[in-house]
C-alpha cells in the first residue's frame, strides 16, 4: 500500500491485543540499543519499576539511572550527557515530562542543542486510574511548539522499536508518546517505518480519517462498518505528529474531500490542528477533529474514559457522517 | 600555588575587568554587577585551573565551565577572547544583530563556552549530566559551574544539589557567586539563603567559603576540593557585585543590568588602569 521507499509495512490487524505491554517494547529496545551503542544511557524519575527498567540496571552498571522524583534535574542532567556526546532515554509519564518540565527541555535541551529523547508514558486517557492529575491532553500542543523535535504517538510494539532503532543518532528531541498498556497490533514485526510519513492502513475514497495512537485501531474498526453502510473511509496512521506529513494530507484531501482527525488529546494544539494547519495553507477541505473537547480529564477505566470522550470507534463513526453532511 | 601565578592571574582579573566594560560600553547598557564580581573566578579559571586549549575548544579531554548565571557572559568573553579563543574585536559586537556574544552564553555560538545558559536554575543539573557523562567515559576532567546566589532561590538547584552527591560527582566543582544582592535587592531580603554554607554541607557536598574577589583564595580552594574523592564539592565565593569599579559597586542592586555611559566607562578604565599599575 505504502509507495514510500523507506518503509515496509506488514499490515498486522485483527483487532487483538498484543500479549505484551507496549512499555516492554521501550525496555527492551533501550537494552538492545545499549547493547550495541555504549553512549546510551537511560534516566527515569521513580517510575523504572512501572516500565520494568528496573531489570535492565544490573547489565549495564552506569547507565540506567534512577534521579529520583526530581523530573527538571532529570532533563537537565540528561541534557548535561547529551552535551559531552551520550545518547540519552529519559522516561516518565507524559505530564511530567513535558508540562513539568517544558522550560527545561526548551532551555537545556533543544535551545542549547542538546537533543534527548523522551519516552512519555501513559498519554491522555491512559492515565485510567491516576485520573486528572496524571493526564496530558496537551503535551503534543506544548511539545509541538520547540523548533526541530521530532514528535511520534506510537500505535504498537512494532512501530515502537523500530522507531528507537530509526531514531537512534538522530541529533534531535525525539518525544516519543505511548501507552505502557498492551496495544492494539497494527502492523507485523518486521515493519519499518519512515519517520515524517504517514501509513495509509485502508484506502478509500469518501473520507479520509487521520488517526493516532490508540485511535488508529478505532479508526480501523470505524472504516469497516462504514464500508457495510457504503461510505468508503481511507485510514491513515499518523504516527509523526512532527514534522507532519504534509504531501499525504494534500494527497487525501484532494482525493476523498473531506478529512477526520482521531486523537487521545485535547482539541486545541494536536494532531488536528496540525492537519488542519495543512489543510488552510494548501488544499481547504472540509473537517472534523475528534478529540477531547477543552476539558480536564478525569478517572476510571479505560472503557469509562473511551465512552466519556468519545474517543472510541463510535466517535470516529459519528464524526466521519458529520463531516460527511458538510462535504 | 606560586605567587607569580597568582600574581598573573590577578593581572589577568583586572585586564578582564577593562574588557567587561569596553564591551557593556559600546552599547551603553548590561550586566555589569555580576560580570565584575565573577572576574575573579574567571580569571583564576582559565589563569591556570581549567584544562583548555584555545586551538582546539571541542577537544573531548578538557575541563568544562557552566556558567549558570548565563547572564555573565560578557566577563567569560572578555576571558576567552584575552587567551586567544577568538579575535578581540569581537568584544565589540556584544548584544548586536547577528553576533557570537549574547548577552547570556551560548555554547553554540562562542569558541570556548561550553554550554548554553540564561534561564536560572538550570546550570547544575546540565553541569552534573556533563560530569556523569566524562565518568562514563573515565575521563579524568572536571567540570566547573557557576552559581549565582540570587540563582539558588530555584527549587531545580536543589534537585542537583540533592542528585550530585548521590552520584558522587567528585569531578563537579561548583562556585557560588555569593555577592548577596539581586535583581530586586539584598537576597536575605528577596528570600533568605542563610546559611547557604550549611545548606550545600549537609547535602553531601564538600563545602568552602573564601574570598571570591581574591584568586589566591580561589586556587588553594580548589586544591582542596580536587583532593576531595567522591563527593562534589561546593565553593562559596564571598564577592563584592560589580568590584574593582567603585561607581558600580556602590550601585547594589542596581548594578544588575544598568546603563554603562561612556563618561562612566571612562572612570572605571581609570580606575582599572590605576589598579593595573601594580602589576608592571
Amino acid at each position: 500500500m505504502n509507495r514510500r521507499s523507506g518503509m515496509k509495512i506488514e499490515f498486522a490487524f485483527h483487532n487483538e491485543t498484543e500479549a505484551a505491554p507496549l512499555s516492554s517494547a521501550y525496555t527492551d529496545t533501550v537494552a538492545e540499543l545499549m547493547e550495541s551503542d555504549g553512549d546510551v544511557v537511560s534516566l527515569d524519575a521513580d517510575l523504572m519499576k512501572a516500565i520494568k527498567i528496573d531489570r535492565i540496571q544490573e547489565r549495564f552498571p552506569g547507565r540506567v539511572l534512577n534521579v529520583g522524583i526530581q523530573e527538571g534535574n532529570m532533563i537537565g542532567m540528561a541534557a548535561g550527557m547529551a552535551r559531552v556526546g551520550k545518547k540519552v532515554y529519559a522516561h516518565t509519564f507524559a505530564p511530567f515530562i513535558t508540562r513539568r518540565v517544558f522550560d527545561q527541555i526548551f532551555i537545556s535541551s533543544a535551545y542549547g542543542r542538546n537533543p534527548i529523547r523522551l519516552y512519555g508514558s501513559d498519554p491522555g486517557i491512559c492515565a485510567k486510574f491516576n485520573g486528572g492529575t496524571h493526564t496530558a491532553f496537551e503535551d503534543i500542543a506544548m511539545m509541538r511548539t520547540i523548533p526541530d523535535i521530532c514528535l511520534f504517538e506510537v500505535t504498537d510494539s512494532a512501530m515502537f522499536k523500530n522507531l528507537m532503532r530509526a531514531t537512534r543518532d538522530e541529533n534531535r528531541i525525539i518525544y516519543f508518546r505511548a501507552d505502557r498498556a498492551p496495544a492494539v497490533k497494527v502492523y507485523g514485526d518486521s515493519s519499518e517505518f519512515e519517520p515524517g510519513k504517514g501509513v495509509v492502513l485502508k484506502d478509500g475514497g469518501d473520507v479520509t480519517v487521520i488517526a493516532c495512537g490508540i485511535m488508529v485501531s478505532e479508526a480501523l474498526v470505524a472504516a469497516e462498518k462504514l464500508e457495510k453502510e457504503g461510505i468508503s473511509a481511507a485510514v491513515i496512521d499518523m504516527f509523526t505528529i512532527k514534522p507532519i506529513d504534509r504531501e499525504l494530507i494534500v494527497e487525501y484531501a484532494q482525493k476523498t474531500g473531506a478529512v477526520v482527525t482521531a486523537e487521545n488529546h485535547n482539541i486545541n494544539g494536536g494532531l488536528g490542528d496540525a492537519v488542519a494547519s495543512v489543510l488552510a495553507e494548501e488544499e481547504p477541505a472540509v473537517m472534523r477533529k475528534l478529540a477531547v473537547r477543552d476539558e480536564f480529564s478525569e478517572v476510571g477505566p479505560m472503557d469509562y474514559l473511551r465512552e466519556r470522550f468519545r474517543l472510541n470507534a463510535a466517535g470516529v463513526i459519528a464524526a466521519v457522517k458529520d463531516v460527511l453532511e458538510h462535504k | 600555588m606560586e605567587n607569580e601565578v597568582i600574581r598573573e592571574t590577578e593581572k589577568f582579573a583586572v585586564e578582564i575587568r577593562m574588557q567587561i566594560i569596553r564591551q557593556l560600553s559600546k552599547l551603553g547598557f548590561g550586566h555589569a554587577g555580576g560580570c565584575l564580581s565573577v572576574a575573579d573566578v574567571i580569571a583564576s579559571l582559565y589563569g591556570g585551573i581549567m584544562d583548555v586549549d584555545p586551538k582546539d575548544p571541542q577537544k573531548k579531554e578538557r575541563d568544562r565551565l557552566v556558567v549558570s548565571k548565563g547572564h555573565a557572559g560578557p566577563a567569560l568573553y572578555a576571558a576567552l577572547a584575552l587567551k586567544g579563543f577568538f579575535p578581540m574585536e569581537w568584544l565589540d559586537t556584544l548584544n548586536r544583530g547577528g553576533t557570537r556574544l549574547p548577552s547570556h552564553c551560548d555554547g553554540n555560538k562562542t569558541p570556548g563556552i561550553d554550554c548554553t545558559t540564561g534561564s536560572l536554575g538550570q546550570g547544575l543539573s546540565l553541569a552534573a549530566g556533563m560530569a556523569y557523562g566524562l565518568k562514563l567515559d573515565s575521563l579524568s576532567n572536571t567540570v566547573y559551574a557557576i552559581l549565582g546566589d540570587g540563582e539558588c532561590q530555584e527549587g531545580q538547584i536543589w534537585e542537583a544539589a540533592l542528585a550530585a552527591p548521590k552520584f558522587g560527582l567528585d569531578n563537579l566543582i561548583c562556585f557560588v557567586d555569593y555577592n548577596k544582592i539581586q535583581l530586586d535587592g539584598a537576597v536575605e531580603e528577596v528570600m533568605p539563603l542563610e546559611s547557604l554554607f550549611m545548606k550545600l554541607r549537609s547535602f553531601g557536598w564538600h563545602t568552602q567559603q573564601v574570598n571570591g574577589n581574591d584568586p589566591a583564595s580561589i586556587f588553594a580552594a580548589v586544591e582542596l576540593a580536587k583532593k576531595e574523592a567522591g563527593r562534589p564539592s561546593a565553593i562559596l565565593l564571598d564577592t563584592v557585585k560589580g568590584y574593582g569599579c567603585s561607581e558600580i559597586a556602590a550601585l547594589g542592586c542596581l548594578s544588575h543590568h544598568m546603563d554603562m555611559p561612556e563618561d562612566l566607562a571612562r572612570r572605571c578604565m581609570a580606575e582599572l588602569e590605576e589598579q593595573m599599575k601594580q602589576y608592571e
